[in-house]
């Protein structure tokens, strides 16, 4: 399986490379066919697609941060963007549950797909979108409320009120974010009192809970000291039988532990897209390997 | 050398000022409690503070302070029911929903409100407010608690939305990312996250504002009228400590006689309760500044 996904990423690496060199109405063309390619591979056996993004151009204002992405992320694995501080890479993962929204200057042209949605259709409640995307960012931000309350915030705020039901989700979430035997004897106490890697997986866990099919991470272990972060590692490997994930990590180790896939972005180029293990090995361009060798960002 | 001699005296004379400042507050608080010490050997403790009447300018005399205490608590009590949620409404929206730049703009002119002279606001009370509720309200006397406690609410509205809106705005933009993030709307992030995270600020803005209503004079003397009444009922005259003391001070009571001697006694009850408002707000700001870092 890793094999094949492979020959699909890479192939489109190569596809995305050569259509940079090509005029832009040819682009598209390209990136169709690869389009067309992965899914009849997928369609075999594998891993579908999950999001996709098609010529994608993100402005800040006049700042043109992200540069005609083409990109597709398969299902229930782990994708990691690499690449220096700056390069877009927290743009492009907050392209995916819009919270780019939010800020005024943004702007933005291409195709943004979600299991073959167009996520920035009119008709999109991004309230609705943001349920299915769930997000976890670079500082643990728990709300100064219990843990419990923490955890049961977002079913409420779809209106679920009764207790068995919230109860119920609340041990479930915590569970799957391998918190639930730290805190079960005291749920009543301020999420703010734990620690910062307890904190983090509250905030997966209150992801959890509101069941999305893709959860966004941005740094997620960054505030974090090395066994908490390992405590994260393995519960993104474990969660990625039911979920997508894409994180988005400045830790080469981290990327080449866990994710399955890897993108590396450079000044708002995705230089190179492929399995993580041949991306490590055996990067296909020079500046993915200075950068994953640390000889540059 | 003569640089440092500048810094000196400039620091000296900071401290002198803060002195000053201090020694003021002392005297006040001296000449408060000795003149009140005079008037509590006339009069009991235990009838100031149970008596129900408060006639000390008639000719039976009774020193209840509660007819004064209950005016002024009604007033305070009606202009906190108009400006929180008003207010606190007005800070929501600044914080949450404005642009920087309108938010920047509209501040100041919110704080004008403030700034109106309170006689102003007294003479919109009791010409405009109380004529106009009269219309709503049939039975509404000419003086009365009503129009004087929603004018004294409009007139404290900027002090309830420009401090919590400071303190909305002090919530870390992380928690209202988390929320919308997890796909809850701007209306249920603002009052379901925001305004709770910010609520010590809030409250705080609150005391100052209950602070501000106690203690405010030229409203209430000039539109709730000046017959201390033990009564809740928003639509008759009553009176004020504030206005109570106004009224003897201006009047021609002897100086020294009990009946002067009672306005101290009225300026220490209403020194208490703001010293006391004070205090929680700052126990309050103290006891959760930290809490964010
Ligand atoms: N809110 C914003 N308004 C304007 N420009 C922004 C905003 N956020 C990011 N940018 C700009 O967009 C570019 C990409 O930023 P982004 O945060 O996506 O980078 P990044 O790869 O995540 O960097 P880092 O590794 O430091 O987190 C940068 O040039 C940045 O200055
Ligand atoms: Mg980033």
């Amino acid at each position: 399986m890793a094999k094949e996904t492979y020959m699909m990423a890479s192939e489109f690496v190569l596809n995305k490379s050569r259509s940079s060199e090509l005029i832009i109405p040819n682009t598209k063309l390209e990136t169709d066919v690869v389009a067309q390619s992965i899914k009849i591979e997928s369609g075999r056996q594998l891993a579908d697609i999950k999001i996709s993004s098609k010529n994608l151009n993100v402005y800040y204002g006049d700042n043109h941060v992200l540069k005609n992405i083409n990109m597709s992320i398969a299902s229930n694995s782990i994708t990691a963007f690499i690449g220096p501080s700056g390069c877009g890479k927290s743009t492009y993962l907050r392209v995916f549950n819009r919270m780019n929204d939010l800020i005024d200057s943004f702007n933005m042209n291409g195709k943004v797909e979600v299991d073959g949605f167009d996520i920035y259709d009119k008709s999109v409640e991004t309230d609705e979108l943001r349920k299915k995307i769930g997000m976890v960012f670079q500082k643990p931000n728990p709300f100064p409320k219990s843990i419990y309350e923490n955890v049961a915030y977002g079913l409420k705020i779809q209106g679920i009120k009764k207790k068995s039901v919230l109860d119920d989700a609340v041990e479930k979430s915590l569970k799957q974010a391998a918190l639930w035997e730290e805190v079960k004897s005291d749920l009543k106490k301020s999420a703010l009192a734990l620690s910062g890697g307890q904190q983090q997986r509250l905030c997966i866990a209150r992801t959890l809970a509101v069941e999305p099919s893709v959860i966004l991470m941005d740094e997620p272990t960054s505030a974090l000291d090395p066994i908490a972060s390992a405590k994260i590692e393995d519960l993104m490997t474990e969660l990625k039988d039911q979920y997508t994930i894409i994180v988005v990590t400045h830790n080469m180790q981290q990327a080449s532990r866990v994710s399955d896939y890897t993108a590396f972005f450079y000044m708002g180029d995705l230089i190179e897209f492929s399995d993580t293990k041949s991306m490590f090995l055996n990067p296909k361009k020079e500046r993915t390997q200075n950068y994953i060798t640390g000889r540059f960002g | 050398m003569s640089r440092k001699l500048t810094e000196r005296s400039i620091e000296g004379g900071l401290k002198l000022s803060a002195v000053l400042t201090i020694a003021t507050t002392l005297a006040i608080l001296y000449v408060l409690i000795s003149e009140s010490a005079v008037f509590f050997k006339e009069v009991s403790i235990i009838e100031f503070l149970t008596e129900t009447r408060w006639t000390p300018l008639f000719e039976s005399k009774h020193f209840g302070i509660l007819p004064l205490l209950s005016g002024t608590l009604l007033t305070t009590f009606i202009s906190i029911l108009v400006a929180l949620p008003i207010g606190l409404t007005i800070a929501v929206y600044l914080s949450e929903y404005a642009r920087p730049r309108f938010r920047r703009s509209i501040k100041p002119l919110l704080e004008i409100l403030a700034a109106v002279p309170t006689v102003v606001y007294g003479y919109f009370a009791l010409m405009t407010v109380t004529p106009a509720l009269k219309m709503l309200l049939p039975g509404l006397s000419g003086f009365n608690s009503l129009s004087a406690g929603i004018v004294m609410g409009i007139m404290i509205i900027p002090l309830i939305s420009s401090l919590s809106e400071d303190a909305l705005q002090s919530v870390p933009k992380a928690l209202r990312e988390a929320s919308i993030g997890m796909g809850a709307t701007k209306f249920q992030t603002s009052f379901k996250v925001i305004v709770p995270a910010a609520l010590s600020g809030i409250i705080v803005s609150v005391i100052l504002a209950i602070s501000r209503a106690i203690g405010e004079t030229m409203i209430v003397a000039i539109a709730a009228g000046q017959q201390p009444r033990l009564t809740l009922d928003p639509t008759v005259a009553i009176e004020t400590i504030t206005t109570y003391i106004v009224q003897v001070s201006l009047g021609d009571v002897q100086h020294g006689s009990v009946e002067y001697q009672t306005i101290f006694a009225a300026g220490i009850t209403l020194f208490i309760f703001t010293f006391v408002l004070n205090s929680v707000s700052f126990w309050i700001k103290k006891r959760f500044k930290e809490s964010y870092e």
